[in-house]
């Protein structure tokens, strides 16, 4: 277990590899010039981009610009963000938690829910709560994120004024928030708020979070539901549930006990699919609210040609990916005593 | 070959549309109605110059095909009027700007203009036409995926194919550089991708292309891997055929089931990650026909007026449902294709 662990480790820092020499390879089709403008922040820079082209060695060939750049990683120097204005390092830690906050109160309707219908329907097969649930993930499953975050946005806070518009915080919790400051434990602001026991801005971060979480989660609890439903369609049909039932086990003991723990085996599957999901849902929802994560980061990097924030935010969800791969072979191998590494 | 006689009943029965999969299909009335939605895309884009017609004024698109009115454009004996249908210049894919009033105008409402009084369908919002923007942005919708599922394909068949027939490194290799794809969210890596290289519809369809054709290698891959042990393979290669007549007839056509259905996914998937993109403002330069931009212009009109809180709901509207309906369209036509071709359901 520690070797394969350890094996699928390795491949992350040849992944990461790869990544930034299609980056660094990519600027190439650029001209120096153009290249040099990734790292104007203000006017005066503009006039001398000769003096950036010299300073970077950005007119040097392929190998040796690409040199100077992991030199400059390996140092743990990312760069600059134009769109944070703050080093790529220090806003990554300033911003990730919290998208990791609006990632884990997803994760409460996409686990609660998506595995709560996908039973019902799947135990129900063909009856009113299937075809409910057949046409309710038809629907939610083909609104792409950002458009579904501007119609519950139209709806929730245009229309009927119940939910607050985009951010994180309401205006007289900000003044609140300078006040009584909340001491950074975890970087998200609703745990922290908690834990400072500040439960004004605790219930206005839960307020303020509700429709990003139900943007992020609708698209993936979509997916969830159908392979829980199918899993467990399959799993009913096999011979031990049968056993079971014939040995005169309750109806409620066959299916939540026996049956629905075989089928979310491959429920864990989807973990990754999950947190890919998660991240680049991320960049859509936290644009159109306004919440402070790496994903409206990552989006602004885009936007505004900062460079090195992109070439950051794109290291950073390569790191992700692998990770919640790695970690959903383990779990897999855990929950599943036919799996075995080899 | 065909030397059984056929009675005509047995004809009836061997057509297209009476084979097992097509009645499966037609049975699923889901299937049918995605079928219907990706059919009406189709036809909205093919007729986009008759739907919404090159206005006098808004962009170049008339003067482009040499027309001085739109009644001449649309002339079928006016050489204009085929080149927008065919080959419309870049012109025709700039959304018509009938002012340059930032507050959007509601559907039908008259706004006058240097070249008269003009009632845009859907409204406007930023001056934008929404309708042109709509109609128009069917045909970037449609170009795009085609486009990039072609070169998809082209690409991730050609790769799979030498990655699962040679094996060795050549294998290990392409593997390898799949591996490094598939370690990165797609969209992430191609927002990283047009965000370097700029702004144009080419850029974006390179950015797709360079992401996208590794999952096609991958199943190809295997699928060859299943057919190149079976005894058919074995026969060719005994009657002398050549490694590349082996693999584009006989290996590679045995695979194309199991890429069909991704591909017609892909098909609906594509221009809605590409309105994304330029929903965030990447990709499509401004103005351009695409709907991700129109749902941008909406994002700031979200919450009406204090008298009326649905007082511009028709800016976010129409876009909306336009990309909703083209999503399912697509999704339900693939989905109900896996359901039809999957051996298992027979």
């Amino acid at each position: 277990m520690t070797a394969f662990i350890l094996r699928r480790l390795m491949a992350l820092p040849l992944v990461l590899l790869a990544l930034s020499l299609a980056i660094v390879g990519l600027m190439q089709t650029l001209s120096p010039a153009e290249r040099a403008a990734a790292f104007v922040t203000n006017e005066n820079q503009l006039r001398n981009l000769e003096a950036i082209i010299r300073e970077k060695g950005l007119d040097q060939p392929f190998h040796v610009q690409y040199w100077n750049w992991l030199r400059e990683v390996l140092q743990g120097n990312l760069g600059f963000s134009k769109a944070s204005n703050k080093p790529v390092i220090d806003t990554i830690i300033e911003r990730f938690p919290a998208t990791v906050e609006l990632t884990l109160f997803s994760l409460l309707p996409i686990l609660g829910f998506g595995i709560w219908l996908g039973t019902r329907a799947g135990l129900n097969k063909d009856r009113f709560i299937d075809q409910f649930t057949r046409v309710f993930t038809v629907v939610t499953n083909n609104i792409p994120t950002f458009v579904l975050g501007i119609i519950l946005l139209v709806i929730f806070y245009g229309l009927l004024g119940v939910a607050p518009g985009p951010g994180q915080l309401s205006p007289e919790n900000q003044v609140n928030l300078i006040i009584n400051p909340v001491p950074r434990v975890t970087g998200m602001l609703s745990i922290d708020a908690l834990l400072a026991g500040n439960w004004p801005v605790f219930w206005d971060v839960l307020h303020h979070m509700f429709l990003p979480v139900i943007t992020l989660s609708t698209v993936i609890t979509a997916g969830m539901i159908k392979v829980m439903r199918s899993s467990l369609i399959e799993v009913l049909s096999q011979d031990y549930v049968r056993t079971a039932r014939a040995k005169g086990l309750p109806e409620r003991t066959v299916n939540l006990k026996h049956a629905r723990r075989n089928a979310l085996i491959p429920v864990a599957t989807i973990g990754g699919f999950v947190v890919l999901g998660l991240l680049s849902g991320a960049l859509f929802t936290e644009t159109i609210f306004a919440w402070p994560g790496i994903g409206s980061w990552g989006a602004e990097t885009a936007t505004r040609f900062d460079v090195p924030g992109l070439l950051g935010f794109a290291l950073l969800s390569g790191i992700l990916t692998v990770l919640a791969n790695l970690a959903v072979d383990i779990i897999y191998a855990l929950i599943d005593p036919r799996v075995r590494f080899d | 070959m065909s030397a059984v006689p056929a009675t005509q009943s047995a004809a009836r029965r061997d057509t297209f549309w009476n084979s097992r999969v097509m009645r499966r299909f037609r049975r699923n009335r889901l299937a049918v109605f995605g079928f219907f939605l990706v059919c009406m895309f189709l036809l909205v884009a093919l007729f986009a110059p008759l739907l919404a017609p090159p206005p006098p004024v808004g962009n170049n698109c008339l003067r482009d095909v040499g027309a001085t009115t739109t009644a001449e454009a649309l002339t079928p004996t006016h050489s204009g009027f085929w080149r927008l249908m065919f080959a419309a210049p870049a012109s025709c894919y700039q959304i018509a700007r009938i002012n340059f009033t930032q507050v959007p105008s509601p559907p039908l409402k008259p706004i006058a203009t240097e070249a008269g009084e003009v009632r845009p369908v859907f409204g406007t919002s930023n001056g934008y036409d929404v309708w042109y923007g709509i109609i128009w942005g069917t045909r970037t919708a449609l170009k795009l995926a085609i486009t990039v599922v072609f070169f998809q394909l082209l690409i991730g068949i050609t790769l799979g194919a030498i990655s699962g027939y040679f094996g060795g490194w050549v294998d290990n290799v392409i593997q390898r550089l799949i591996d490094v794809i598939f370690a990165f969210p797609s969209l992430i890596l191609v927002i990283v991708i047009t965000s370097l290289l700029g702004k144009s519809l080419n850029f974006i369809i390179l950015a797709f292309v360079l992401v996208g054709w590794a999952g096609y290698a991958r199943i190809v891959r295997g699928e060859v891997l299943k057919t190149r042990s079976l005894e058919f393979v074995d026969g060719a290669r005994a009657l002398g055929a050549s490694d590349w007549r082996i693999i584009f007839r006989h290996v590679i056509p045995n695979s194309l089931t199991a890429i069909t259905v991704i591909a017609v996914l892909d098909l609906g998937a594509i221009p809605l990650s590409a309105a994304a993109l330029s929903f965030l403002g990447i990709g499509l330069p401004t103005g351009y026909t695409d709907w991700g931009q129109l749902i941008s212009f909406a994002r700031a009109w979200i919450q009406g007026t204090a008298e009326n809180r649905l007082e511009y709901w028709y800016v976010a509207f129409y876009p909306a449902l336009t990309i909703i309906l083209f999503g399912l369209g697509w999704n339900l036509l693939g989905d109900a294709l896996r359901d039809a071709l999957d051996p298992r359901e027979r």
